[in-house]
């Protein structure tokens, strides 16, 4: 069977573009509908990276940028899978992360937040999935940080993940958020999304099994893409 | 009961944050950490076709430029094939047709070279006017947005399009076309994409 269009994605959980307590979305959000696109050549495909693209050590913020030692903070490995709808899994894409140091702060020009930068860690990280879909990196834990939303919005400790699977209409940004931490209901930009569910499953889950005992804690962060139909008859996707 | 449905449910969306250079752009951020920055090169030194410059500002609801948007371009080379296995054909080598590109901090200009995509064929056998597509993030955004970009010397063939011809209100599909001009004599084309207001760029829930 070919594969075909993808999914309709899920407007009921996804966060829409206007939600006014995340303020600066109120500027920066559409007003007028989105237009229903069925899906052409121009979304069932996309970008395709390859070993070349990036280096073995992008995926180890604990020595991608140190210089000195290793960077500051709790040593974590965040692993998971990329999977789709079909819970196939998604081979060879590319995995990107950033995130702040363990005191909060970014490694950005425009960051100006109290807590010390890290002379031994930049923040980003990139991997290629495997043939099952598995990525894994490794780096410190992020703190969390004050942000201008109200005066006193903190947010939760999370990594931010972008991820192209095989279509650009599975293009996705997202972030990580981990288990546990109280500042996750709290959060504006959390609460962007309308559905709990689809917030529990931001939240990676503690996994003890895949620590490296006396060196590092794990989480497991499982993302699913959107999935594809089937071609069970000719619908000429292709016009043939 | 009836039985399950063993599918799972795509990730929600969050918002790309003000400091996405970081992850996808550090060399903005202000730090050097990677072999090479990806999505610099669109079209490689191989492509066939018109080579072309793109540039353009996001513009908020007040008017005002967005300054820490990052965009992203998908595209067809000068045949209309993709760079992807199910892309239509083959393309040129070191042609991948996928960009990346930031604005300027302080003017919230954005521009990138490439080369003029081809028509490609498109549902039903109806052929797509040459496009580029773009996906939109930046903080305030909470979910990345895509749109198409036309061109305005491609009158009969937008005239076709069948995305074009979706739009049920006519005066808003200008908002994708972009003008062509020319600078030292080369072909420069202009895309704004306004988020908000009489104007407003149609985005497509693709």
């Amino acid at each position: 069977m070919k594969p075909a269009e993808y999914y309709q994605r899920d407007r009921t959980l996804q966060p829409p573009a206007l939600v006014p307590d995340y303020k600066t979305s109120v500027a920066r959000s559409p007003r007028y509908s989105l237009i229903s696109l069925e899906n052409s050549i121009s979304e069932i495909t996309g970008p395709v990276f390859g070993h070349n693209d990036i280096d073995p050590v992008d995926n180890d913020l604990l020595r991608n940028y140190a210089t000195a030692g290793d960077p500051v903070g709790e040593r974590i490995i965040v692993h998971g899978r990329v999977l789709d709808e079909n819970t196939r899994p998604v081979p060879d894409t590319l995995v990107e992360i950033w995130q702040a140091n363990a005191s909060g702060r970014y490694r950005h020009r425009k960051d100006q937040y109290l807590g010390a930068l890290d002379p031994n860690f930049g923040g980003c990280g990139r991997t290629l999935t495997d043939a099952n879909g598995y990525y894994v990196f490794r780096t410190v834990k992020p703190g969390a940080y004050p942000w201008r939303n109200w005066v006193n919005n903190w947010r939760p400790a999370h990594i931010h993940f972008s991820v192209f699977g095989s279509g650009f209409a599975q293009r996705l940004i997202t972030q990580l958020y981990f288990e546990g931490d109280p500042l996750i209901p709290h959060c504006p930009i959390v609460k962007t999304i309308p559905d709990p569910d689809a917030i529990e499953q931001l939240i990676a889950k503690l996994d003890l099994n895949a620590t490296v005992p006396l060196d590092s804690i794990a989480y497991k962060f499982d993302i699913v893409l959107r999935g594809r139909r089937s071609t069970l008859f000719e619908n000429r996707l292709e016009g043939n | 009961m009836p039985q399950k449905l063993e599918y799972l449910r795509e990730t929600a969306s969050q918002t790309a944050g003000p400091f996405v250079h970081i992850g996808l752009a550090p060399g903005a951020a202000g730090f050097d950490i990677y072999r090479e920055e990806l999505g610099h090169d669109i079209a490689g030194p191989n492509a066939q076709g018109e080579r072309i410059r793109v540039e353009g500002q996001v513009i908020d609801g007040t008017g005002s430029p967005v300054k820490d948007v990052l965009l992203e371009v998908w595209q067809a080379n000068a045949a209309g094939c993709y760079a992807h296995p199910e892309g239509g054909g083959p393309v040129e080598e070191g042609f991948r047709g996928w960009g990346r590109v930031i604005t300027d901090f302080e003017t919230g200009e954005w521009g990138f070279d490439t080369v003029k995509p081809g028509a490609a064929m498109g549902r039903g056998g109806r052929m797509m006017a040459p496009h580029l597509n773009f996906w939109i993030v930046a903080r305030g955004i909470n979910i990345g947005l895509n749109t198409r970009m036309y061109f305005s010397d491609e009158d009969a063939a937008n005239a076709a399009d069948p995305t074009i011809n979706l739009i049920e209100w006519e005066r808003r599909r200008a908002t994708l076309i972009a003008a062509r001009a020319e600078r030292d004599g080369a072909p420069v084309y202009r895309f704004d994409i306004r988020l908000q207001g009489d104007d407003e760029t149609v985005f497509f829930d693709i």
